[in-house]
């Protein structure tokens, strides 16, 4: 009975209840991050298909990765491709559009959600189903492409060049969580610095370039950081709409490291995929501190 | 100089307008296809509304294939959306409330590596997870789509709701305190029922998530009984399964349905969730 007593009483002390409230946490994080990483850190340097007990081989998988993998170095390609041009273009429109819907009306609600709603089921498969079938040569895109430019009708998006493409602009549709993000900067900047300007004879174009840009730039940071990892990651929709064709044009990483795991014929090279993503997340790192590096060259703070 | 006020105002509305006619152009496409008769879909793929309105997409594709229809689908991924969205609700708020309210020496550490949780995406650990949980013996089982949610391993819901209750009034935890409350006691009554908001805007999130997880179902769903609506949706609409254009976009809208009801009615906490915490979507 005193025992009990006791180990509620330790129990309620706020040192000890600081990790019961944790707990799940920590437990987690052991179980289903930390354990998988050791794992696969081990196997990374192993010969191992699944089916058979993994051979250790040193340091043979990066070797073979750096030395002898071209498909390695295209998927590397068309992963920043896609991050460098569809990062900075699906930024650009989110502040655009913030700027525009920041004018508070009746109707502002219903556009921000209208702005809004692809992002929320972007993810889906019923997207990336209906993306496919629109950018078919026989489907819609082409279809109203050709009421304004005769000359298109059956042009193949699923090309070498352009279906990388169809993927880019289904992130930049999606630029509605950045724009609300920016939206809610927006709404924070104090007003009576326009005022200010005003007075001193200052016109719009010359406030948003000497009070907004500047007072967004923390907000623009934060944008980029978190699409340019989003895009380095991109792997449903690309899986699902291109399958990294044609001729390797659309191979995410990320899809490529699927395709070595589970390949659709021949057998599973587990080891180098794990390999693979290792190098994925030291790359990931290196690009988020390059991206921090460059803050302070950039960013404003006050 | 009101005149030019007003159609000034008016040019605004006409674009910003048609503006977000094209953003939801795509769905509306996919919406009002469905109800085409499904050999017209292609041929009037620039006409916006039928002619000719059927329901028989809907009859022909909720028929499923390989003997399941899509009832089974649905259940499946409201199911698994369901049950992993609960354990994200319990298992984040325990841990934020620890983080954001309680003193101990780890915290901080903890607090960082939550944090990091977030910059540690799924897809990396897509390769170290799979051999997990292939020891474990949890391929072909709900357990790896489940179970892991139960362990607060989403960062980005933890640090929402950390930022939820630091604007519980501290006031309230020592009031209770006093009272004679345990640590315990003041999750329960006073954190808990004061962080409904943050709450319901991590449900949904999660449960959107959830519901579009593609890869986990892809890895390890190996029965067809046990397919949610994502994978099941992508081997409909394979040409080996007939590959019906009117059926697949009819599907396609049913399984968008949940997600844009959900987004529809908690607009509002949706958008300050994102606005507050800023990630992903």
């Amino acid at each position: 009975m005193d025992k009990k007593k006791n180990f509620r009483q330790w129990l309620g002390q706020e040192k000890v209840a600081g990790y019961v409230f944790s707990l799940p946490f920590i437990i987690g994080f052991l179980m289903f991050m930390l354990i998988p990483m050791i794992l696969s850190l081990y196997f990374s340097f192993c010969k191992y298909d699944i089916q058979n007990p993994a051979k250790f081989i040193g340091l043979r998988n990066y070797i073979n990765i750096f030395t002898d993998d071209a498909s390695f170095w295209k998927a590397l390609k068309v992963t920043c491709y896609y991050a460098l041009i569809g990062t900075p273009l699906k930024v650009i429109f989110a502040l655009i559009i913030a700027l525009i819907l920041a004018k508070d009306t009746k109707l502002t609600g219903f556009y921000r959600a209208a702005y809004y709603l692809p992002s929320i089921i972007g993810g889906s498969v019923a997207v990336a189903i209906l993306w496919r079938r629109m950018f078919e040569p026989t489907g819609t895109i082409n279809a109203i492409l050709s009421v304004v430019f005769p000359g298109i009708t059956n042009f193949n998006w699923f090309g070498e060049g352009s279906a990388i493409w169809v993927l880019i602009i289904l992130t930049v549709w999606q630029f509605g969580s950045s724009m609300l993000i920016f939206l809610s900067s927006l709404k924070q900047i104090n007003r009576e610095l326009y005022e200010a300007a005003e007075v001193d004879g200052a016109n719009r174009w010359r406030q948003f370039w000497k009070i907004t840009l500047p007072l967004l730039t923390p907000t623009i940071f934060f944008n980029l950081v978190q699409q340019t990892i989003n895009s380095f990651l991109a792997f449903t929709q690309s899986k699902l709409i291109t399958d990294g064709q044609p001729n390797d044009s659309t191979l995410f990483y990320t899809l490529y490291v699927y395709k070595k795991a589970f390949p659709n014929m021949g057998k599973s090279q587990m080891g180098y995929a794990s390999a693979l993503a290792w190098i994925m997340l030291i790359i990931i790192s290196a690009v988020t501190a390059l991206l921090f590096w460059s803050r302070n060259k950039w960013v404003y703070e006050d | 100089m009101n005149m030019k006020r007003k159609i000034l105002d008016l040019i605004y509305h006409i674009l910003v307008l048609c503006g977000a006619f094209i953003m939801i152009y795509p769905l509306l496409w996919m919406i009002f296809s469905s109800f085409k008769p499904t050999d017209y879909v292609l041929p009037t793929a620039k006409q916006l509304i039928p002619s000719v309105w059927t329901l028989d997409n809907y009859k022909t594709g909720w028929k499923g294939f390989m003997g399941y229809t899509f009832a089974t689908f649905f259940k499946n991924s409201f199911f698994i959306s369901i049950t992993s969205t609960f354990g994200t609700l319990i298992s984040s708020s325990l841990v934020a409330y620890a983080l954001q309210r309680l003193d101990f020496k780890l915290k901080k550490p903890l607090f960082i590596l939550v944090l990091s949780t977030m910059m540690l995406p799924p897809q990396i650990l897509m390769i170290p997870q799979y051999m997990w949980f292939r020891r474990l013996g949890w391929v072909g089982t709900y357990f790896p789509m489940i179970l892991p949610y139960f362990f607060a391993i989403q960062g980005f819901f933890v640090y929402l709701i950390m930022n939820f209750i630091q604007g519980v009034p501290k006031e309230l935890d020592e009031a209770a305190k006093i009272d004679g409350c345990s640590f315990y006691g003041i999750y329960f009554r006073i954190i808990l029922p004061l962080i409904v908001p943050a709450m319901i805007t991590s449900a949904i999130f999660s449960f959107i998530w959830r519901w579009d997880d593609y890869l986990s179902a892809l890895l390890y769903v190996t029965k067809p009984e046990m397919r949610p609506i994502s994978l099941a949706l992508k081997l409909f609409n394979d040409p080996s399964a007939g590959s019906d254009i009117g059926a697949t976009l009819a599907m396609s809208t049913l399984s968008i349905v949940p997600a844009t009801i959900l987004f529809l009615i908690f607009q509002k906490s949706l958008v300050e969730g994102i606005a507050s915490s800023g990630i992903k979507g």
